[in-house]
């Protein structure tokens, strides 16, 4: 009598435990599969691209010229026009995407902040691709006809920097490229720069204004440099946006793999020639020397994203500090 | 007070405040307007070739005008399809390991890496499919190009689901158990539900994501000027003619290329919109 | 709360002055508040205040939770514009001048504030205080600056070797000195202090009251406090307020010795607050 319900219990109790260890072990696999995609990414990526190491090892990333025809890969020019053209787009979308959070954090009511930061966020969603074209059509040509020409005339003729305007012009350039990328990333400099920014202690504005400052003074003497962690963090995200932007770039650089001076010169980006080459890729070195390519783009981005995060993570932990 | 600046620095630091504050205002109107103006464009140059035809003809040859894109549109559809086989129910299910099974260690080490695979950029996850499929199956295919969306679409929808698990609040779980519920049926009856909207959300906007990109398909699906029935053969989607289509020399292409951008963009604003909207107002999203 | 406060419904007449000798018998007047009405929107939030705050001696506001003194505080440098929606009526005038019509980035350098809870900004302990030199467009030397104010804090020896170190490396009580000090570099007339101890353990607190007690000969100060012994101990006159209402104002001695309103006397012998 007391045997049978405490057995069939036992059992029931069992059946309730080895369900959830089942589920335990099938939600597990599903997100480890994450570790196993990514390891295997690196795997097989590094595999892939064994030849041109082999090859040339490090000087790989030395060598200006890349010619496939004869078998000779190499990838500065393309190193080059990824960092020049991420510069730019982070010359001009910094200031602007920092002005915009200012303007959202310190000055806007907070529904018109809210609404704003909705459309600007939007800008995120928009396709590369979508970028690209107007690029092709409205940023290229505006270079060539109304921004070249003024900037080699004015700023081409001053000494030292006169060689960043050189022409000739044709529009696509590490400019144009520059330009929409900035555009690119104004988004994520914007959201992450706002949030830090309404993440600063009130009493630090306060203390500022209590002293005699004027608004713009509390705001940029203060209240932007106890945010600066996560605006950097904000800026290492673009950063690590613009670097692997492919087809907005491939569509207004001029996909030209020489090294430049001038800003208004064609260029290349690593995601550009990738773009741009593989499908007709011949031969097992070429390929792999553009896998390669693939693999520094990984890298890099894999290291910037993780010190944007840690960043960003270092301002929102500071905003109790003391 | 003799060591001070003078009453005329005071107003200029006054003039120089409103200035700065201003330059502000304009950034925000600046960024702002980009959007509007993207908008605005594509619908100038691209609303008036949105027709039927674009939507139900394929392609006519170079130097005839008229044809659509009916077979990227099909393509299009049938990658985000493969996609979602793939990045769903992987992604839901490992965010529910995430939220409800993780140990802290665990958890952190695949948070860390679905945010790093992320931010992997999209020709990468491309040359990766490429290297594991295409070369494997020796041709370009609409499996290789769902393949490569749907590990773009893991870790959004796992990140995703597990924050939208972990907001279901506590009590709601401990009323299930307290009635004698497993735990897995706990999360089955109660807690996803709970969060399904969300969930759903989310998943929307990762589709709406993939759906937009080039890259990844470039060298997986490749393209197509026909249909390209099955899974097995390379295939047209919307942003891969609207790549090709731009860099053509042919006016009659560009216009295309509006056309077809409009649409995507189109699709891809809206879906953002409704998605952010419900999930705003609704659900409380954590971030 | 006992039956004293039903009176507190109908507006409150001022104290009774003819009763009692004048707090400010012999005393020069450095800010006056006169019929301050204040307002958070809709809200009524403090009424018909006036009271004269003497030169060179420490003035306590005291009273319980919500009673309006930590808003009437912030009334003295405007501090109250960073709130969109508050409005002020009536007078506040320093050394004459009424406060509202001056530029207020110039009052705030004339009437510094000290916050209840230590706020350095996120630079140096030099740069920190070198602040309001600097935003103000001072002329003269900033390290000297640097050194008498933190002398005046009683923070020069202890941090003198450590001028460029990060100001968050500080204690709380050390943060707070600093917070003095950097208030006290523009040399302001006034000084506003709300609640500044509260957030700090009683020895940190006692070394506070000590340097507040020197800091009188060179600025005049205003404090707002809950710890009732702090005031008794530190200020030559106090207020008490009471929902929004000034109930009295006397020298500190008076107002807790011999109180003239059932109200204070009910509060200050902890019968309610």
């Amino acid at each position: 009598m007391s045997a049978g319900p405490v057995r069939a219990s036992r059992s029931f109790a069992q059946r309730l435990v080895q369900g959830d260890q089942v589920a335990h072990a099938v939600t597990f696999v599903a997100a480890a599969s994450i570790l196993l995609i990514t390891t295997l990414l690196v795997i097989v990526l590094w595999d892939n691209s064994v030849l041109p190491r082999a090859k040339f090892g490090l000087s790989f990333f030395a060598g200006k010229i890349w010619d496939p025809v004869n078998e000779v890969f190499g990838a500065a020019p393309f190193v080059y026009g990824t960092l020049v053209t991420s510069a730019l787009a982070l010359l001009i979308g910094v200031p602007l995407g920092l002005g915009a959070a200012i303007f959202l954090a310190e000055l806007a009511p907070p529904k018109i902040s809210d609404g704003l930061t909705f459309v600007i966020e939007l800008l995120a969603a928009v396709p590369s691709v979508i970028y690209g074209l107007l690029g092709i059509f409205v940023v290229v040509p505006f270079v060539r006809t109304t921004l070249a020409p003024p900037l080699m005339h004015s700023l081409g003729a001053v000494p030292k920097i006169g060689f960043l305007f050189k022409g000739p012009c044709y529009g696509v350039s590490f400019l144009a490229a520059g330009i929409v990328l900035a555009i690119m990333i104004l988004p994520f400099i914007v959201s992450v720069s706002r949030e830090v920014l309404l993440a600063v202690p009130t009493d630090q504005r306060e203390a500022a204004l209590a002293l005699g400052s004027t608004r713009w003074e509390s705001t940029w003497k203060v209240v932007v440099p106890f945010a600066l962690p996560g605006v950097l963090g904000s800026v290492f995200l673009a950063m690590a946006r613009a670097l692997g932007e492919t087809m907005a770039v491939t569509m207004v650089v001029g996909n030209v793999p020489e090294i430049r001076t001038s800003l208004l010169a064609p260029g290349y980006s690593i995601a550009a020639v990738i773009a741009n080459e593989f499908t007709e890729a011949t031969g097992d070195v070429y390929v792999q020397a553009l896998i390669e390519l693939g693999l520094v783009l990984f890298l890099v981005t894999f290291i910037l994203n993780g010190l944007a995060r840690l960043l960003i993570l270092f301002t929102s932990r500071r905003g109790g500090a003391p | 007070m003799s060591g001070w600046a003078g009453a005329a620095y005071g107003r200029f630091r006054k003039v120089n405040s409103y200035v700065w504050l201003g330059m502000t205002a304009v950034c925000a109107i600046l960024v702002v307007g980009v959007l509007f103006f993207i908008l605005g464009y594509l619908v100038w140059n691209g609303g008036s070739d949105v027709n039927l035809n674009f939507f139900t003809q394929l392609p006519k040859p170079v130097g005839e005008t008229g044809g659509g894109m009916a077979n990227a549109i099909v393509g299009s559809i049938k990658l985000l399809l493969l996609a979602s086989l793939i990045g769903i129910p992987i992604g839901v299910v490992g965010g529910i390991y995430m939220a409800e099974f993780g140990g802290r260690f665990s958890a952190f080490i695949i948070q860390y890496t679905a945010d790093l695979l992320n931010g992997v950029p999209s020709i990468v996850i491309g040359l990766f499919t490429y290297s594991l499929i295409v070369i494997r199956m020796k041709h370009f295919s609409t499996l290789a190009g769902g393949f490569a969306l749907g590990i773009m679409m893991v870790p959004i929808t796992l990140r995703s689901t597990e924050q939208f698990l972990r907001s279901v609040p506590v009590t709601l779980r401990e009323g299930a158990m307290a009635l004698g519920a497993s735990k897995w049926r706990t999360i089955v009856s109660v807690v996803v539900p709970a969060a399904y909207r969300g969930i759903l959300t989310a998943i929307l906007l990762a589709l709406a994501r993939v759906a937009g990109e080039t890259a990844p398909l470039l060298f997986t699906a490749l393209n197509n000027r026909y249909w390209s029935p099955g899974w097995n053969q390379p295939t047209a989607s919307l942003p891969v003619v609207v790549y090709t289509y731009a860099i053509s020399p042919y006016d009659d292409w560009h216009r295309q290329a509006w056309a077809a951008g409009l649409v995507l963009l189109g699709m891809v604003l809206l879906t953002n919109i409704i998605a952010r909207a419900v999930l705003s107002r609704g659900i409380s999203a954590p971030r | 709360m006992n039956a004293a406060l039903g009176a507190v419904r109908k507006p409150v007449p001022p104290a009774a002055s003819a009763a009692r000798p004048d707090p400010l018998v012999g005393l020069k007047p450095r800010l006056e508040v006169r019929n301050l009405n204040f307002f958070y929107g809709a809200k009524h939030a403090l009424f018909d205040i006036s009271l004269t705050v003497p030169i060179n001696r420490v003035t306590a506001l005291i009273g319980p939770s919500g009673c309006g003194k930590s808003t009437l505080l912030r009334t003295l440098n405007r501090m109250h514009e960073t709130v969109k929606s508050s409005r002020l009526e009536g007078q506040i005038l320093l050394d004459g001048e009424n406060v509202l019509d001056q530029d207020v980035t110039r009052l705030r350098r004339r009437v510094g504030m000290v916050f209840q809870r230590p706020n350095p900004f996120p630079k140096s302990i030099f740069d920190n205080i070198a602040y309001g030199l600097r935003v103000n467009g001072y002329r003269g030397s900033i390290s000297e600056a640097v050194e008498k104010s933190l002398r005046r804090a009683a923070l020069w020896e202890e941090v003198k070797d450590a001028l460029h170190k990060s100001a968050y490396a500080l204690s709380g009580g050390q943060q707070q000195r600093l917070c003095i000090a950097r208030a006290l570099a523009v040399d302001p007339e006034v000084l506003l202090l709300d609640e500044p101890c509260s957030a700090l353990d009683p020895i940190s607190t006692a070394k506070i009251e000590e340097l507040l007690f020197g800091l009188k000969e060179i600025c005049t100060m205003v404090i707002v406090t809950h710890n009732m012994q702090q005031a008794a101990r530190s200020s030559d006159l106090t207020a008490f307020m009471l929902e929004g209402h000034l109930v009295e104002f006397q020298t500190t001695e008076q107002l807790f010795t011999t109180p003239s309103d059932p109200r204070t006397e009910a509060y200050i012998t902890g019968r309610f607050g």
